[in-house]
């Protein structure tokens, strides 16, 4: 039984060497060994490594894209003397792990200050040049690339990278958003107003314009009805010209009987005659002489 | 036995590969990574040709003893491997179960819409569909599953409930320097499990970020009424392409499939404003529709009215016609008969027309050459009388008169009679 014993013995002992000696470096990460404290060896390609035990040590640093966040939104001054505020992401990565280690002995707190230190800078300078309108539409994405490139290039030297600076939200303070809440509610008054004044104008011109038509149409209906009745008067007085034509005298006659005839309609004439009118002339002798 | 044989031939090769052998290679002085090209162990990440397992054992066998100080058999003999091990049998069936067990750890599912990123010793190695799947067990490879086709929402400007708002969020100033209130929602998925995993710290916190950053710099750069009203569908477009743009640089493995825009609308403070300028369009249109209207009903009266003239005119004409036309026609013909007799004819016309006149009038005859000078007439009183329709009153001064009660008599009767009186005249002047 000594054998298996020294087996088992020699295995455990076996392994737990080996697992000082072995080490893995994941995809996300860079790995550095350390002896005695002095960089030996820098890994960026993730894999199964060999180190010496307990004289080799290693530290891993992760090498994913981060975000620098900033949690309250930074004051800054325009050009034209106005308050913003402005919060905005950084998104930085470990690009080389000595510098990296060297400058910040790894911590990221530390590195992110620094970030956050250059790119909150670069932005006051930038906004202090600008008006509120550039920054906030015209000249936003100026602003962006010239802060990643500045940002960039310094954060270089620090073994990071700066992948993107990028300006969430540019507000006004509440003091401001008020004055443009009062401006925004006068504006609507004024195209409220506008637009029900246009609407009444439209509106007269419509019924204006239904009048004209009305008295155009009944104007022309009353000419065409006047040429109308005119033909019927002409052709009338054609037909009794043409008919009374034939003996003038006749019709003077002919005519003021009707006339008599219609004018003493009723009883409420009165006549008050003489006997000795032509008419009467029979009832004077029988023989209607004189 | 052949199965288990063929079973045990990974594991066996898989501790020699990466277990014993560089531990040799250690001890011999030769690089790891040399060793690991050993041409006797195949090329890394290829689990096509392990050795035969007979030979395997063996030098499992002979390196175990080799390391151990030369104690185990060193029969390099016999098809069976157990058989060598100086272990008790029930100790060897407790390695041999072990073995299985570890192995069995292998073994996992990945799901519909899910991959299986594996990494062996941290380094990405595949990523692997849906199915039953096994890998070497931990601690060589690890496998991390990945819900690639889920739909994940990201909302901004609200919480679970677009009434819920979150001002800070959802407040934007618009190019204009106005303010809106904006809240709008992305969906998305994964289309690179890879990138996904290993390119940022906190890829699903980056699709808020751009959202935002985004959807700020878009706003930013458009008028107020563009976003309130008609760019609202533009404006979702073109957030999500930038964004993705964004989302593609950080290679984050993320695919937006879509931007919804919830609600744009102007703050709280204004709204009232707003939606009274709204309402005053609806009024515009209101007025502009009542005018119409009026338009609508004025019209077409003046046409009736046109027609109606028209007509008249048109009657007018055709009642003159046909009355010149009647009297004309009954004037030739009394003409022809008074040409035949113009003496008789003109004196019966006469006399016709005065009886027709004075039988239906009021008459008064004075003789003034019988009476004296003055003679008083109360015409005021006689018109009184036959007003107030009184019959039988004759105030003639004359003692002879020709009918008693003339002024009973219809118009009809008076033509009747007039007619027969013109009648029996003709009889008398015949003669």
């Amino acid at each position: 039984m000594k054998n298996p014993l020294n087996l088992i013995i020699g295995l455990v002992a076996s392994l737990l060497l080996f697992s000082l000696s072995v080490y893995t470096v994941d995809q996300r990460q860079a790995a550095m060994v350390f002896q005695l404290g002095e960089i030996v060896q820098v890994h960026k390609s993730p894999g199964l490594y060999l180190k010496l035990p307990f004289v080799q040590n290693v530290r891993y640093f992760d090498t994913r894209i981060l975000t620098l966040d900033a949690a309250e939104p930074e004051r800054f001054i325009t050009s034209e003397k106005k308050n913003v505020l402005v919060d905005y992401y950084i998104k930085w990565r470990v690009f080389d792990v000595e510098k990296y280690y060297v400058s910040f002995n790894g911590d990221e707190v530390r590195a992110e200050n620094r970030l956050f230190q250059t790119v909150n800078d670069g932005m006051r300078a930038e906004f202090g040049r600008r008006s509120v309108h550039d920054v906030v539409s015209g000249e936003r994405d100026d602003v962006m690339n010239l802060l990643r490139a500045k940002a960039d290039q310094d954060a270089r030297r620090f073994g990071v990278q700066v992948m993107d600076v990028r300006i969430k939200r540019v507000d006004l303070p509440t003091e401001v958003s008020e004055s443009v809440y009062r401006r925004m509610d006068a504006e609507r008054k004024r195209v409220a107003n506008e637009l029900r004044s246009t609407g009444a104008a439209e509106a007269e011109k419509i019924r204006a314009d239904a009048d004209r038509q009305r008295e155009i149409i009944i104007a022309e209906a009353y000419r065409e009805a006047q040429k109308i009745k005119g033909e019927g008067d002409g052709k009338a007085a054609a037909i009794y010209g043409e008919a009374y034509g034939r003996n003038p005298e006749f019709y003077a006659f002919y005519r003021s009987m009707d006339a008599y005839r219609q004018s003493f309609a009723g009883k409420n004439d009165v006549m008050v005659l003489q006997p000795n009118s032509e008419f009467f002339r029979y009832m004077k002798s029988p023989r209607g002489g004189k | 036995m052949k199965l288990i044989k063929d079973f045990l031939r990974v594991p066996v090769w898989v501790v020699q590969r990466y277990l014993l052998w560089p531990l040799a290679a250690v001890r011999r002085g030769v690089p790891i990574a040399m060793a690991w090209n050993d041409p006797q162990w195949g090329n890394s990440g290829k689990r096509d040709g392990p050795p035969d397992l007979d030979e395997l054992w063996r030098n499992f066998n002979r390196r175990l003893n080799g390391l151990f100080g030369g104690k185990g058999s060193g029969g390099p003999q016999g098809g069976g491997g157990g058989r060598e091990f100086n272990l008790p049998g029930g100790a060897g069936v407790l390695v041999v179960l072990a073995l299985l067990l570890w192995l069995a750890s292998g073994f996992y599912i990945v799901d519909a819409g899910e991959r299986g990123v594996v990494l062996r010793f941290g380094k990405y190695l595949e990523t692997t569909q849906p199915g039953p799947r096994w890998h070497l067990p931990y601690p060589v490879e690890t496998v991390e599953e990945v819900n690639i086709e889920q739909v994940r929402t990201v909302e901004v400007g609200y919480k679970n409930n677009v009434k819920a708002k979150v001002l800070a969020e959802a407040l934007m100033l618009t190019d204009d320097e106005n303010i809106i209130d904006l809240q709008f929602s992305i969906q998305y998925t994964l289309k690179d499990p890879e990138d996904y995993l290993f390119s940022n710290r906190h890829p699903d916190e980056a699709v808020k970020q751009v959202a935002e950053t985004v959807m700020r710099e878009i706003v930013g750069k458009s008028k107020m009424d563009y976003v309130l009203y008609e760019g609202r569908a533009d404006i979702a477009a073109r957030a999500t392409k930038l964004m993705q743009e964004l989302l593609d640089r950080y290679k984050t493995g993320i695919n937006i499939s879509k931007v919804n825009m919830q609600q744009a609308q102007p703050p709280e403070q204004v709204q009232a404003a707003f939606d009274d300028a709204v309402k005053a369009g609806q009024d515009r249109e209101r007025l502009k529709n009542e005018g119409q209207a009026y338009a609508n009903d004025v019209i077409p009266k003046a046409r009736g009215v046109a027609a109606r003239l028209l007509e008249e005119a048109n009657g007018h004409k055709a009642r003159v016609v046909a009355q010149a036309e009647g009297d004309a026609a009954r004037f030739k013909q009394i003409l022809a008969e008074y040409n035949k007799a113009p003496q008789v004819t003109r004196e019966r016309l006469y006399q016709d027309a005065m009886q027709q006149v004075l039988s239906s009038t009021t008459k008064v005859l004075v003789d003034d050459k019988q009476g004296g000078n003055l003679i008083y007439l109360p015409l005021d009183k006689l018109m009184q009388l036959t007003g107030a329709g009184q019959s039988g009153l004759d105030i003639q001064p004359q003692p002879a008169a020709p009918q008693s009660t003339p002024n009973t008599t219809t118009p009809q009767d008076s033509l009747f009679r007039s007619r027969d009186a013109f009648r029996s005249r003709d009889r008398e002047a015949r003669p």
